[in-house]
């Protein structure tokens, strides 16, 4: 039973490692959607990300100058989709998709031109990731029994970034919910024509929504290849960003819910691989094909309607003309 | 132009918005040309014109959202810029738009303080916003709640939040662009009252309407608009009704067609008794009506828009099928239990004039001459081998352009290409044409001229006299009261009360679009 407890404790740990991504790239999401752009694009922006901050580490050995270049990456990506979309009025959907094509290229070829590695990067050396941060105390609470476990598995032991997502969700919700910036990309989402006829910049209320999502998916990025890997591997988004606005929908476009919806993803697949072979008290072995299946199968009975009717913002995928 | 002529009365008060030379074109189509004019604080001023004058174009430049081409804009004698609605509202300009332009996922109070938030938190501005509403609203009679949810309220507490929200930065000019297209008769009242209390307290008035009563009701002076152009300028006490369409149209026009009274109904055409019609989401649109129409009657369904009659004619044109009661057409009798479709209802002989033509009446990117044969296909119009004989396709829209003055009558221009009233021409000729002995009407003149309005309706008529059972539909009441020999009220889905056309008047009627029922109506 013990084991059994230890094994839940490194899921969960796992759990978080996994939804790290996955959240920052919600959040981006959310704030994209809310102002009424669809944004496919965030698989792109999390894959320039992962790209660039594992490229400009390898090459000046500092993950935090890596972590600045991969949010430039990533905005400049949003800007090329806000270019497209509200400048332009193009299609958001075939915007974003065209973006996810560019990056998927564009990194390999990049890679391929600066290391000659197959379109991968050398891996990092220790110094030039982002390391765990141990808390305080943490050998002082091993004595205390369960608390002690938690807290060194669970709450201790992760880097930054892994904080950071954590802030970044309750910042989201603020910026959302209790400021004149939110309240007018709460509106531009429902209604552009009120936000223009109260006299503020729709368009530019549109580009701000989706830097601050480059911004987000950028430190997403550099989180899979300079803190949770060690270098950058061709599409290792893997289609995170797609997983992400699966959540996004979940959670209706709210940052809890969406936030609980990665955690979900993530557990889902934490528990897959740690459940391949293991045996479980009452269930015995569960057969990994159907562990495997099991996030997607879930994916589709959910949006089947078992979490009510979804609420999209109501302009959402409509360019605004005046 | 005429309007920067007039006289202050020996007094040189200044305008509170003068407009010259004002120009605007989108691509080739000139909205508005060479505009002059000029608007007196403390007064309403009315700018009428048909659906297409460019009244909404010219206003939107007045209210920054478009940016005028050329000509210049005075506020107080003053020239401004204005480049967005940023510079209007911080030039005392307010609008309430046609189209609300509210949040309906927001409280009013979110809805007033959007782009006044009063701080980068919005906790720093929302006392002050409340404080401002519970102001405004006693001061102008504009009940609201603050916290209530926009999605909540009907369409006449959605135009106060719209009011309140142009006031709130204490305009000086306001700009309403046809408030009472959505209500109902005392709502249009309630709100004449609101605007005069804002002329008493020196703000200028500015009424975009198509409907002539309400310039002759509460205006000070009128501008009427033709074609982009202002066309005239009258003290409404020195203009009438009559003079103000003449103006619009660019030709006499007879405002209500002459009723001939004919010999009483024939026999009942068709019934509908306790229909009912639940949509799929579960709400009932349409609860228990019933109602019958005669050989050579004109029954009118009044009531505001969004009341179920949209519903209705679906129904009966078998768009919809129904989930209560039943329908009697000519015999042919229509239950929840039996098929329907609009081709079986068009098979006994029933012709529907869609409420919207552009998603119902027309195809858009079809030609003339192909959307006059929609729905005839299969007749001998299209000829009889297997392959569609363009000539008499072609001929046949020719000749009914000819009888129904389609203009320009050129068979083979996009429908898309048509003004609206020639639009709605074409799907009348394609109907009235093929011999209807139960006709749908929907709104045949929302979006239509007056000079076609007039055609229109004497169309209608005279297929009434000719013995043909009409059920019209149509928001604006005087259309409803001048053409139906009974007018039945819809409210909520709900028949409210059936009264014959000497009984009607514009208050009776008001009430029951209200929902009130009145006591010993006619069957």
């Amino acid at each position: 039973m013990a084991d059994f407890i230890y094994q839940l404790l490194l899921t969960f740990d796992a759990t978080l490692r996994i939804a790290t991504p996955l959240i920052f790239c919600a959040m981006a999401g959310i704030f994209a959607e809310r102002s009424g752009v669809i944004d496919i694009s965030l698989e792109g922006k999390l894959l320039s990300g992962a790209f660039v901050a594992a490229a400009v580490a390898a090459l000046t050995g500092s993950a935090w100058l890596g972590l600045g270049c991969a949010i430039l990456a990533s905005v400049a990506m949003s800007l090329i989709h806000g270019f497209a979309c509200i400048t332009h009025k193009g299609n958001q959907v075939i915007s974003g998709v065209a973006i996810n094509i560019l990056a998927s290229g564009l990194t390999v070829v990049i890679g391929i031109t600066l290391f000659r590695r197959g379109g991968q990067t050398p891996t990092l050396p220790r110094e030039a990731r982002f390391k765990p941060v141990e808390w305080v105390g943490v050998d002082t609470l091993d004595a205390v029994p369960i608390l002690g476990v938690i807290y060194r598995q669970l709450i201790s032991g992760h880097n930054v970034l892994v904080y950071l997502t954590l802030l970044a969700v309750p910042l989201t919700a603020f910026i959302i919910y209790r400021t004149r910036f939110g309240l007018r990309l709460r509106a531009v989402g429902e209604v552009p024509e009120a936000v223009d006829s109260a006299g503020v910049s729709v368009t530019w209320l549109r580009y701000r929504a989706l830097m601050i999502g480059g911004v987000l998916c950028g430190i997403g990025g550099a989180y899979l290849s300079v803190a949770q890997g060690g270098n950058f591997v061709r599409d290792m988004s893997a289609g995170k960003g797609y997983i992400a606005l699966a959540a996004v929908i979940f959670g209706n476009w709210k940052p809890l819910a969406a936030f609980l919806a990665c955690l979900m993803f993530g557990f889902l697949e934490a528990a897959t691989s740690r459940l391949q072979g293991v045996d479980l008290p009452l269930i015995g072995e569960v057969p990994t094909q159907l562990m495997l299946a099991l996030p997607y199968v879930l994916t589709v009975l959910l949006l089947a309607g078992f979490i009510g009717r979804p609420s999209p913002p109501a302009a959402i995928g409509q360019p605004y003309h005046k | 132009m005429t309007a920067t002529e007039k006289t202050g009365g020996g007094a040189s008060a200044s305008y509170a918005l003068e407009l010259k030379g004002v120009n605007k074109s989108f691509g080739l189509i000139r909205a508005n040309r060479n505009i002059n004019l000029a608007v007196r604080p403390g007064t309403i001023h009315g700018i009428i014109g048909e659906n297409g004058a460019g009244k909404s174009t010219l206003m939107n430049i007045v209210y920054g959202m478009h940016t005028r081409d050329d000509g210049e804009i005075l506020i107080d004698g003053e020239r401004v810029d204005m480049r967005s609605s940023a510079d209007a509202i911080s030039h005392g300009v307010g609008m309430v738009h046609q189209h609300f332009m509210l949040v309906p996922t927001f409280t009013v109070l979110e809805n007033v303080m959007l782009g006044t938030e009063g701080g980068a938190l919005l906790r720093e501005g929302r006392e002050a916003a409340r404080a401002r509403i519970v102001e405004l609203s006693e001061r102008y009679n504009l009940a609201i709640s603050p916290d209530a949810l926009v999605s909540d309220l009907n369409v006449g507490q959605r135009q106060r939040v719209e009011i309140i929200k142009a006031l709130k930065g204490g305009a000086k000019i306001l700009i309403l662009d046809e408030p009472t297209g959505v209500l109902t008769p005392q709502e249009a009242e309630q709100l004449f009252e609101v605007l005069k209390v804002l002329r008493d307290r020196g703000v200028a008035v500015l009424l975009i309407t198509h409907k002539l009563a309400e310039i002759m009701e509460i205006t000070d002076a009128v501008d009427i608009m033709r074609q982009g152009e202002i066309v005239g300028h009258r003290k409404t006490a020195q203009t009438s009704p009559a003079e103000l369409a003449e103006l619009m149209v660019g030709r006499e026009v007879l405002l209500e067609v002459e009723r001939t009274e004919v010999s009483p109904p024939g026999d009942v055409r068709f019934s509908a008794s306790h229909l009912g019609y639940t949509s799929s989401q579960g709400v009932v649109e349409l609860d228990d009506i019933s109602f019958e129409v005669r050989s050579g009657e004109i029954l009118g369904v009044a009531g505001v828009s969004g009341n179920g009659q949209t519903q209705l004619m679906e129904v009966l044109a078998g768009m919809r099928h129904l989930t209560a009661g039943a329908i009697n057409i000519l015999g042919t009798e229509v239950t929840p239990a039996s098929e329907t479709n609009p081709r079986i209802i068009r098979d006994v002989g029933v012709r529907h004039i869609p409420e919207d033509r552009h998603t119902h009446g027309l195809i858009l990117h079809f030609e003339a001459r192909e959307n006059m044969i929609l729905g005839l296909q299969d007749s001998d119009l299209t000829g009889t081998g297997l392959l569609m004989d363009q000539d008499a396709i072609e001929a046949n829209c020719r000749a009914k352009m000819k009888d129904y003055d389609v203009r320009p009558s050129e068979p083979r221009h996009f429908a898309k290409n048509f003004s609206g009233g020639n639009q709605q021409k074409i799907v009348i000729a394609r109907e009235f044409s093929a011999h209807p002995v139960v006709l749908l009407v929907g709104q045949p003149t929302r979006g239509v001229d007056v000079g076609a309005i007039e055609f229109i309706h004497k169309q209608l008529l005279a297929l009434r006299d000719a013995g043909c059972a009409i059920l019209l539909v149509s928001v604006e009441l005087d259309e409803i009261m001048s053409l139906s020999d009974r007018i039945m009220v819809l409210c909520g889905g709900k028949n409210v009360g059936i009264v014959s056309r000497d009984e009607a008047d514009r208050q009776t009627l008001g009430l029951m679009m209200a929902g009130q029922k009145r006591t010993g109506e006619a069957a």
